[in-house]
């Protein structure tokens, strides 16, 4: 039965990421590009991975997709129906993503994979944020810190100059 | 092979028989919904604005005139009007974007449903993280109204959007740390776990001055989020004929309605079930009430409370619309950025003391 669902979602979110990369028109892969980030959800949650599904929506749906159309809305001429992106240099491009396929491919297939005992997992968010605070508290405070630089960076750039 | 076939399609009609029933009921909530909250909305501004509303439509035998039940037949005529109407789309306009973000924005709203509890029982799914999902796919709906607001290739309806859009994301923030607040003392996401810490102790908004500021600093957020007036800067008729909404008409016109009524029942169930103890009944709190009364709190009794809770949150919000004037946009901002985002972060640290204490 799941894996009927599974199959459907990874087909969806390879088919969608597939579109996002050849549309032409910016909008229509930022429309593609949702159901990517959903399927990828979707994926999330065949791990038992709720909590991560669900922020996955929060950050990259609700933040990061809204603010990618808003970009695009605004730093094109809205008014044309036509905002659309070429592809230049296709041959470097095509030897560069063939190198990177080679390499993705390499780590894929030389990892040995951990496979434990399938479980399923009743409550992650309890021991997410236990770890958070004990075992991984250095990775969290150092993220914080450099989205807070982030934050104030992005805050000084978009400032008027005053004088 | 053919067994495996024939033994995932019994299960794909077992389960599709479930999720289509919970379907069918989320549809149907969010239908009677919406026809039973426009009316009720014009019958409460008439109300304010010392008119009648409503009066002619009537239906069953409720013959229409000056009485209050006048004109309870006007949405389900007004319905069929939407549906029979003309449906346009612009010649300039993106014709699949415009077909498609009206669904974006009803899925959005559809599928926060699955979360949102209307008794004890009546839960689609009681998630771990009841809560944080609820919040999740509520945030879903604004990349429909952007859509929409572009491909409609207007104006108005741009900014609208783009006005909507900015709104939206900054009122997501004080009402994500007002929410926390209470993650915070219940110790849980889970929509069960924190009915039962209520029950077991008191209703949210009366566990400390900061849960009570939390409680207003989320409903105001909440009704920002669903794009109403006073913040209804999205849509506002006075400056931007129909904001997002504008080319708009018929059936996809219709479900941009149906979505806003459905976000407004999320954000006021929501509250209630986080503020104000969801489905308990307010006897169970105050122990002045005699034991007999608490047949009150039963499954069924569960629903009534949790809806006349939710339902008196939506009379407020309509309360709202209509007396206070439509914030401008600096406003606006200026009210979620300098003033209810430091209340709710400073809520949030004083809080955690009165645990500690």
């Amino acid at each position: 039965m799941s894996e009927v669902f599974f199959i459907l979602i990874a087909a969806i979110t390879i088919a969608s990421a597939i579109w996002v990369v050849f549309s032409s028109n910016l909008i229509y892969s930022a429309v593609a590009l949702l159901f990517t980030l959903f399927g990828v959800a979707g994926l999330y949650v065949f791990l038992y991975a709720d909590f991560i599904a669900a922020t996955q929506v929060v950050v990259y749906v609700g933040g990061i997709l809204v603010l990618i159309i808003f970009g695009v809305m605004l730093t094109n001429k809205i008014a044309d129906n036509r905002i659309s992106h070429s592809s230049r240099p296709r041959f470097m491009a095509g030897v560069i993503s063939f190198f990177i396929f080679v390499l993705v491919m390499t780590v894929i297939f030389t990892t040995t994979w951990h496979t434990g005992e399938e479980q399923i997992a009743t409550a992650t968010v309890n021991t997410i944020g236990e770890m958070i605070l004990t075992t991984y508290l250095l990775p969290f405070e150092v993220a914080s810190l450099v989205l807070l630089a982030a934050l104030m960076g992005s805050a000084l750039l978009s400032r008027k100059k005053h004088g | 092979m053919n067994g495996i076939w024939a033994s995932t399609l019994d299960i794909l009609t077992s389960y599709g028989s479930m999720i289509s029933l919970a379907g069918v009921g989320i549809f149907l909530i969010m239908a009677v919904n919406a026809l039973v909250a426009v009316y009720f909305e014009r019958k409460v501004s008439a109300f304010m604005q010392d008119r009648l509303g409503p009066m002619e439509v009537g239906i069953f035998g409720f013959k229409g005139g000056k009485k209050f039940w006048g004109g309870i037949g006007q949405t389900i005529a007004d319905t069929v009007k939407l549906l029979t109407k003309e449906d346009i789309l612009p010649d300039s306009a993106d014709k699949k974007l415009m077909i498609l973000a009206p669904f974006i924005i009803f899925i959005g709203a559809f599928v926060t449903f699955i979360g949102v509890p209307f008794s004890s029982v009546l839960l689609v799914s009681n998630f771990n993280i009841g809560i944080f999902y609820i919040i999740a796919m509520s945030s879903v709906g604004v990349v429909g109204i952007i859509l929409a607001g572009w491909a409609s290739n207007n104006k108005w309806s741009l900014y609208g959007s783009l006005r909507s859009a900015a709104q939206i994301i900054s009122y997501e923030i004080p009402a994500g740390l007002s929410l926390i607040l209470v993650v915070l003392v219940a110790g849980s996401l889970n929509i069960h776990d924190i009915v039962g810490w209520q029950a077991d102790h008191r209703w949210f908004i009366f566990h400390s001055p900061m849960a009570f500021l939390a409680f207003f600093v989320y409903f105001i957020s909440g009704v920002a989020e669903t794009n109403r007036t006073p913040f209804d800067i999205p849509e506002a008729e006075s400056e931007l004929v129909a904001g997002w909404m504008t080319e708009y008409s018929g059936f996809r016109w219709a479900l941009f309605f149906l979505s806003e009524y459905a976000n407004m029942l999320i954000v006021c169930i929501l509250t209630a079930v986080v503020f104000l103890g969801g489905w308990l009944s307010p006897m169970a709190m105050f122990n002045i009430f005699p034991e007999s009364w608490l047949i009150f709190d039963g499954i069924w009794w569960g629903a009534f409370w949790i809806m006349f809770k939710a339902i008196f949150l939506i009379f407020v919000m309509m309360w709202f619309r209509w007396t206070f004037p439509r914030l401008r946009v600096d406003q606006l901002m200026y009210l979620c950025w300098k003033v209810l985002i430091p209340f709710a972060l400073v809520n949030l640290v004083l809080v955690s003391i009165w645990e500690l204490l």
